[in-house]
């Protein structure tokens, strides 16, 4: 028996308090990337009541995610985006997600982040990252603009920091481990930068600036 | 004298690039802002830093 969508919201409403839950239901974010960043924010969010989700990336699920992104073994072979909106739908069918299967570019970014408020980069790699970060402080002054760097290895997880770089730009990460250097990626410290980036979405939709 | 990430360096007149290519960043995976305004990619060769102008270069590391 699934839940009505009025129990569902005053069950969030009792958790968050009304006017913050009203902020979270009436937000747009745009998470870029469904990987081990992506799919663990698109959860934290989804799981607060945020209203609605957009949904970007171009991979299908393999085997080699399974460490550490919110995929199962049963949807191994198909796109990431059709995988993490069906995981959504079952914790919440009340949110509002729309996909888009592509790579993103200079070029079609402006269409397809133009109405979110709030934007989180999720990629796995460094000049992808650099590319959409550049691309939306050049194109979208005003919108938030969060981005992770630096997840990988076993390192302590207190070093992940979440920090506002300049204006609406924010990072989260330690800015230092590079999956490059071979020391790869497990599951709790990349879900320690995916919270990061996840709840200075929900801060900054309570209104709070600093980190 | 111009400040980048924190550190002063004799860089006045120099363009981004040339600060860039200096201190050994790689254009493709940085995100640069002076003065808290970012510096649009297709600019940073006719870019000047000027004294007293403070530099942000962040780079990004791969993993997510």
């Amino acid at each position: 028996m699934i839940p009505s969508r009025e129990e569902w919201i005053a069950a969030l409403v009792e958790r968050h308090g009304e006017e913050r839950q009203n902020a979270f239901l009436n937000a747009t974010v745009a998470i870029c990337g469904l990987g081990g960043l992506g799919s663990n924010i698109a959860t934290a969010l989804t799981r607060a009541g945020v209203g609605k989700l957009i949904l970007i990336d171009f991979d299908k699920v393999d085997i080699t995610n399974l460490n550490r992104q919110q995929y199962k073994m049963s949807q191994l072979g198909r796109p990431k985006t059709e995988c993490c909106l069906e995981n959504l739908r079952d914790i919440s069918p009340y949110t509002e997600i729309e996909i888009h299967t592509v790579k993103l570019t200079e070029e079609n970014i402006p269409e397809l982040l133009g109405e979110a408020d709030i934007i989180c980069e999720a990629f796995d790699k460094a000049d992808q990252k650099a590319m959409l970060v550049n691309t939306v402080l050049e194109t979208f002054p005003d919108k938030y603009m969060l981005s992770g760097t630096g997840m990988a290895g076993f390192g302590s997880a207190n070093t992940i920091q979440s920090r506002k770089v300049f204006g609406k730009f924010y990072l989260c990460g330690d800015e230092k481990s590079d999956v490059n250097d071979g020391i790869g990626l497990v599951a709790s410290r990349v879900m320690v930068c995916a919270a990061h980036e996840a709840h200075m979405v929900l801060r900054l939709l309570s209104g709070e600036t600093e980190v | 004298m111009v400040k980048v990430n924190g550190e002063s360096y004799d860089f006045a007149g120099f363009t981004v690039l040339e600060m860039l290519e200096k201190l050994g960043f790689s254009a493709e995976r940085i995100a640069v802002e002076i003065n808290l305004e970012i510096v649009p990619k297709t600019s940073y060769s006719a870019t000047t830093l000027k004294d007293e102008d403070t530099v942000e270069v962040v780079s990004f590391v791969g993993g997510g």
